[in-house]
């Protein structure tokens, strides 16, 4: 079984990869779909020997959230805002990957030097998660569309899931629960914010939006 | 000693041809065409091989010995690949090194070739050849390492006879990014879709190609079996990890690889089928991708 944890986890680790190499705005939306989908399944994998409701509930959960309801609001948000449908990186993609790789290198590295309270259900899970989380991070500030920051804070908020349900057996179910929720209402609202941006000044590029301020001077 | 090694480095140097016809079939059922008949690569070379050559008068014996150097290399090389897990005719630890700075020479010797006939069309596929190689080079020697890690040897034929089913059980996901890497690799390195179009004459977009134009007669054909010989055994690395048939009865073993390497061709085909090659600033993002590949490889067997 341990084989197909770890099949799931390169697999997030791909794709977190593929994220950073794509150019296609809609084409980031079903990476980080696919993403999501992966989540569940690796949730049913660690818990294979335990297969209760609560854990089925949990998996559906975050394929229905995570794979489905999330895609299609950014979907939606980037027809009804009309944008360029390219990511617009400050870092290019080849550099990117070779970054990438190196926060590959670095997670590894630092989680053989993390002590932990107990053993992870696989020696993959800290460095992905790691790996996932900077990821994020790497994309939030290498990517200029506000669209792309949703799915990077997605992104990021996989790799802390990946590290809580591989380390922290039996997390309350209320706590998971209240986390996808809390994440399902910050994708809304930024998919919302994003539709209004664009309304307002006709991108989404963050960039500029430092020139916001008071106009009466 | 046993005849047994021999027998690959009997099949490369006969069937390695084949495998372009091999191309060409799929390609053209796919298109539904009758394409060509499966000897007509051995045709080309005999017709090639009966031509005289014409030389230019700017050029040198580096033009000359290029062709020769680069199929000698790669018949030293031959020798080095293991076939179906059974050891090479020649095999010591880091001859993976060799292998793949034969692999060089070979590129080295193309695009001197190519440059000492002073024509601006085949300085730019020789800076192109060298470009993609140079980035193809890290995801094959990244993930040669990774399968030496594995296998705790050096040895192209040991490593290779060290993959079988249960190294297939137990580490899954590391031989699917090999095989990933390793198969971009062999499509960059053979000049095939979606790096090169093996089909085109255009000199603006073509690599390979346009670095043996002003070849003719036998050293074409020995350009032309040179780089049949180089997808045969680039291809033969490829089948090693996919098809880890390792049993005791050499046959077995032999049709086995000899299968996958059909497979290999068929899907070669199939590739070029349906995609297009790609724009030359978004090849080296592929090859990047499988130097990724094989690099996440290497990490996961080192943890």
């Amino acid at each position: 079984m341990s084989v197909w944890v770890d099949t799931a986890l390169v697999l997030l680790a791909l794709t977190s990869l593929l994220l950073v190499a794509s150019s296609r705005l809609t084409r980031c939306i079903r990476i980080v779909a696919f993403q999501g989908s992966i989540l569940g399944v690796l949730t049913l994998l660690v818990h294979h020997d335990e297969l209760v409701l609560r854990t089925l509930m949990l998996a559906a959960a975050i394929v229905a959230l995570k794979g489905a309801a999330f895609p299609w609001l950014l979907s939606r948000v980037l027809q009804d805002a009309d944008v360029r449908r390219e990511v617009e990186p400050l870092v290019g993609y080849i550099s990117s990957l070779l970054i990438g790789t190196l926060m590959l290198a670095v997670s590894f590295w630092l989680s053989a030097r993390l002590p932990l309270p107990r053993p992870a259900v696989s020696s993959l899970v800290v460095p992905i998660a790691l790996f996932t989380t900077l990821i994020g991070l790497f994309v939030i500030v290498t990517r200029r569309t506000a669209l792309t920051q949703v799915l990077a804070y997605l992104v990021l908020e996989n790799g802390i899931y990946v590290f809580g349900v591989g380390l922290v057996q039996g997390t309350p179910m209320l706590v998971e629960l209240g986390v996808l929720l809390d994440v399902f209402v910050a994708v809304f609202v930024m998919g919302i914010a994003i539709f209004h941006i664009n309304r307002e000044f006709d991108h989404i590029d963050t960039e500029q939006l430092t020139l916001l301020k008071d106009w009466a001077e | 000693m046993s005849l047994a090694p021999f027998v690959h480095l009997l099949l490369a140097l006969v069937c390695a041809p084949l495998l372009f016809s091999v191309i060409n079939r799929t390609k053209a059922m796919i298109a539904g065409r009758d394409g060509q008949v499966l000897l007509q690569p051995y045709y080309d070379l005999a017709k090639l091989l009966k031509k005289g050559a014409v030389y230019s008068g700017t050029t040198t014996w580096v033009f000359r010995a290029g062709p020769v150097v680069g199929l000698a290399a790669l018949l030293v090389a031959t020798a080095l690949v293991p076939f179906g897990g059974r050891a090479a005719p020649v095999a010591f630890a880091g001859d993976l090194i060799l292998f793949a700075s034969l692999l060089g020479l070979l590129r080295f010797f193309t695009v001197i070739a190519a440059l000492d006939t002073g024509s601006s069309f085949e300085g730019m596929g020789a800076s192109r050849e060298v470009t993609f190689s140079a980035l193809a080079e890290p995801a094959l020697l990244l993930g040669l390492a990774a399968v030496a890690r594995q296998t705790g040897s050096l040895s192209l034929s040991t490593m290779y006879a060290g993959v079988d089913l249960d190294t297939w059980v137990v580490a899954a996901p590391v031989f699917a990014l090999l095989a990933g890497a390793l198969l971009v690799v062999f499509l960059a390195e053979n000049a095939r879709i979606p790096v090169d179009d093996p089909t085109t004459h255009l000199e603006l977009t073509m690599i390979h190609e346009v670095m043996v134009l002003d070849h003719g007669g036998p050293d074409l054909a020995f350009i032309l079996y040179a780089s049949a010989l180089k997808l045969w055994l680039l291809g033969m690395l490829l089948v090693g990890l996919v098809v880890p048939v390792r049993t005791a009865n050499p046959w077995l073993d032999g049709g086995a690889a000899t299968a996958g390497m059909i497979g290999v061709a068929i899907l070669t085909g199939i590739i070029e089928s349906c995609m297009a090659r790609w724009r030359l600033t978004r090849v080296p993002q592929l090859l990047v991708a499988a130097s990724v590949l094989s690099a996440l490889a290497l990490a996961l067997m080192l943890r």
